[in-house]
């Protein structure tokens, strides 16, 4: 009977984590749904890029409010989480303060940095949070954040506010019992936060101050192995995928849009003056669709992008036409990749293969007056701070629509015929290109 | 002025040092134009030996790419990649930044690999080499801001090559609110030129104008043909034509040089 919490919490422990790995395989799974693509030369500017702008969070200050609050949630999280490892050994062996003798001087530094770190993490969330719901700044209000999203991210908020004060309050009631020296609460850590609340609990019974601990502790624990399954389920996928996302970024210069190799083929065969017009395809087969109508025709990359984007807003706050009252917002072109593909994911779960659902991601999803408003300028992509790529959905798709459909508006239409026959984008004549040297 | 052909120099057994890329707005925008020839002045003025490829040179096929039509884009470039491949073409100058993006870092899959400068580049070389000298007579003092076009900046990380020059016309360069790598688009990339916007509650080249006008500049330096169209007609439609100039860089050092 005595081994009863510890199988509790071994079995806690692993359910949780064979759930949030099952899911981490549903998601490996949709974004393999993805075309190959090629990102692993470079691999040393693309360690690089992820040091500097995943684990160094470089593009998060170019907004300095926002951006140093997130640092220290980020530094939070990441420095928190080595005291996870003493609770979950603690949990599984029945220990208390598993490392502390081993530790020393070290233990009580820790922990005293680690409460620290809680505080200024909860200051950080409560200010996000008033950023949100109490100041309204327009990213986190616009027409794609309605509904689920809005929810999302003051849940996540919520359960680092529950999270942070349940820790703060595990250490508050132990410091308690450690101090009237109470047989297994040893001497161990330094409280600089919490023993600031111990006068909550100053007059409680040992026997409550037990409970309470005892509470506090699997609460904490528990909160954050809920917190870890839900991260499929929300926008907060980021914490991990930041650090993929940032490795298998595009690294070459922003306006080099990829080459189209189908296309290169029909071009070369079209100039060669020795191919035959009615030859079939060199392989048989039949030629690859042109562009994206929907998230499997979309690169891998893509798609993990999708999942990775946490919904910021800043693309959408620094894109020219969003600026302006257009549709076109390159967040919502992230959050429906996600949406079609998660649907795409439960499709496949259920039916075994994809069974066509009569949807798609364009119209469905991404209508077309979005994708004719973007002008490619790069805002997006620059603003990302975990290096997502929503121009490159829109090109993917505007070359759908065009190669595939003809649906281009008729002024590019236009502008099309007039390259085609002129060689300029306007009705001239090719031979007058010089004509300007002519005049004064 | 006289403008020789890479057909007329190779006629004559030469080959010059650079193509000038001038692109469709260069050779039949009006406006376009005028940057142009400010642009051949300067360059005759250094004594470059330099030719442009005249009815030989066709649309680098950006727009089309833009807009979503690969093939279309890839005719274009491979039609011209022959062309220049012909001439041995290593070294090109464009004062279009489109141009310069779509030679520089689309072709090369294509075949067609060269030295890609933009002018305010090919300027700043000249002037360390000196071959060529700036005056701050003209505009000395003058309150000027200039516009990062997209595909100069952001898309090509080429920030301080025009803003050199502008220090070196003796002016007072003052920053939009928008500049470098957050700079504004004026709303004609992504062949956005070429068609009505979508509907909204603005124009980008309003938005942009009045982050301009903002600074009080009795000048606004631009360095892309488009973005010039599209800030001139924002001046306009702000009426502030008669205070405020558009001006291609290249037209600012022909003026502060007489040229």
């Amino acid at each position: 009977m005595a081994y009863l919490p510890n199988i509790f919490f071994a079995a806690l422990l692993f359910g949780s984590v064979f759930y949030f790995r099952r899911n981490l395989l549903f998601i490996k799974r949709n974004i393999l749904l993805g075309k190959a693509i090629d990102r692993t030369d470079h691999s040393k500017a693309r360690w690089a890029n992820m040091f500097r702008v995943a684990f160094g969070q470089s593009k998060m200050v170019s907004k300095p409010i926002s951006g140093i609050l997130h640092v220290i949630v980020y530094i939070g999280f990441v420095i928190i989480n080595i005291e996870l490892l003493e609770i979950i050994l603690d949990g599984l062996l029945g220990t208390h303060r598993l490392f502390a003798p081993f530790l020393g001087e070290v233990y009580n530094f820790l922990i005293a940095s680690f409460e620290i770190l809680a505080a200024l993490v909860l200051v950080a969330v409560v200010i996000f949070w008033l950023r949100r719901n109490a100041l309204k700044i327009q990213r986190f209000w616009k027409p794609e954040m309605k509904g689920w999203p809005k929810k999302d991210a003051d849940n996540i908020l919520y359960f680092e506010i529950v999270l942070m004060s349940l820790f703060l309050l595990m250490n508050a009631t132990d410091l308690l019992l450690q101090n009237q020296g109470v047989p297994h609460y040893i001497k161990a850590g330094v409280f600089p936060i919490s023993q600031m609340i111990t006068p909550l609990f100053a007059s409680l019974s040992v026997d409550n101050l037990i409970i309470l601990e005892r509470t506090f502790w699997w609460l904490h624990i528990t909160g954050i192995l809920i917190f870890l399954n839900y991260l499929y389920y929300s926008k907060h996928l980021h914490i991990l995928l930041a650090f993929p996302n940032t490795f298998f970024a595009n690294l070459d210069p922003k306006g080099k849009f990829k080459n189209n190799k189908t296309v290169t083929e029909e071009v070369k065969l079209m100039l060669d003056p020795n191919a035959d017009p009615y030859a079939a395809t060199v392989d048989g087969n039949v030629p690859e669709k042109f562009g994206a109508s929907d998230v499997t025709d979309l690169s891998w990359v893509q798609l993990m992008n999708a999942y990775t984007c946490t919904e910021c807003g800043r693309c959408s706050t620094e894109c020219p036409a969003n600026q302006t009252g257009k549709l076109l917002s390159p967040r919502k072109i992230m959050m429906d990749t996600r949406d079609r593909l998660e649907e795409v994911g439960k499709n496949i779960n259920k039916n075994g293969v994809f069974q066509d659902d009569g949807k798609q991601l364009l119209d469905s999803y991404i209508t077309r007056e979005e994708l004719w408003a973007c002008t490619s300028c790069n805002a997006c992509v620059e603003a990302c701070p975990v290096g997502i790529d929503p121009l490159s959905i829109i090109m993917d798709m505007r070359q759908y629509l065009v190669m595939e459909q003809s649906a281009a508006p008729s002024d590019l239409n236009n502008m099309m015929s007039n390259i085609e026959n002129n060689g300029a984008p306007w009705p001239f004549n090719n031979q007058d290109r010089l004509l300007w040297a002519n005049d004064n | 002025m006289h403008v020789p052909t890479l057909a007329e120099m190779t006629s004559e057994g030469k080959k010059p040092e650079i193509l000038f890329w001038v692109g469709c707005a260069g050779s039949f925008d009006e406006r376009a134009k005028k940057i142009t020839k400010a642009f051949v002045k300067i360059l005759q003025k250094s004594g470059i030996s330099f030719a442009v490829l005249g009815a030989e040179e066709r649309c680098t096929g950006d727009p089309a790419k833009r807009a979503g039509n690969e093939f279309l884009f890839q005719m274009q470039a491979m039609a011209n990649i022959e062309t220049m491949n012909a001439y041995a073409v290593t070294k090109i100058v464009t004062t279009c930044p489109h141009c310069f993006n779509t030679l520089k870092n689309e072709y090369p899959d294509l075949g067609g690999k060269y030295d890609v400068v933009h002018h305010t580049q090919l300027i700043n070389s000249l002037l360390k080499e000196e071959r060529l000298s700036i005056s701050g007579k003209h505009y000395k003092g003058k309150r000027i801001t200039y516009h990062d076009p997209c595909y100069l900046g952001r898309a090509n990380q080429v920030y301080e090559a025009p803003r050199d020059l502008i220090k070196k016309l003796d002016a007072e360069l003052v920053e939009m609110k928008n500049c470098k790598a957050k700079g504004l688009c004026c709303g004609a990339g992504g062949a956005q030129m070429f068609k009505e916007p979508e509907k909204g509650n603005k124009d980008i080249n309003i938005e942009r104008t009045e982050q301009a006008i903002a600074t009080q500049p009795e000048i606004v330096a631009a360095a892309c043909p488009f973005c010039n169209t599209m800030l001139s007609d924002g001046i306009k439609n702000k009426e502030k034509e008669e205070t405020i100039e558009i001006k291609d860089i290249a037209e600012l050092i022909a003026t502060a040089e007489d040229l």
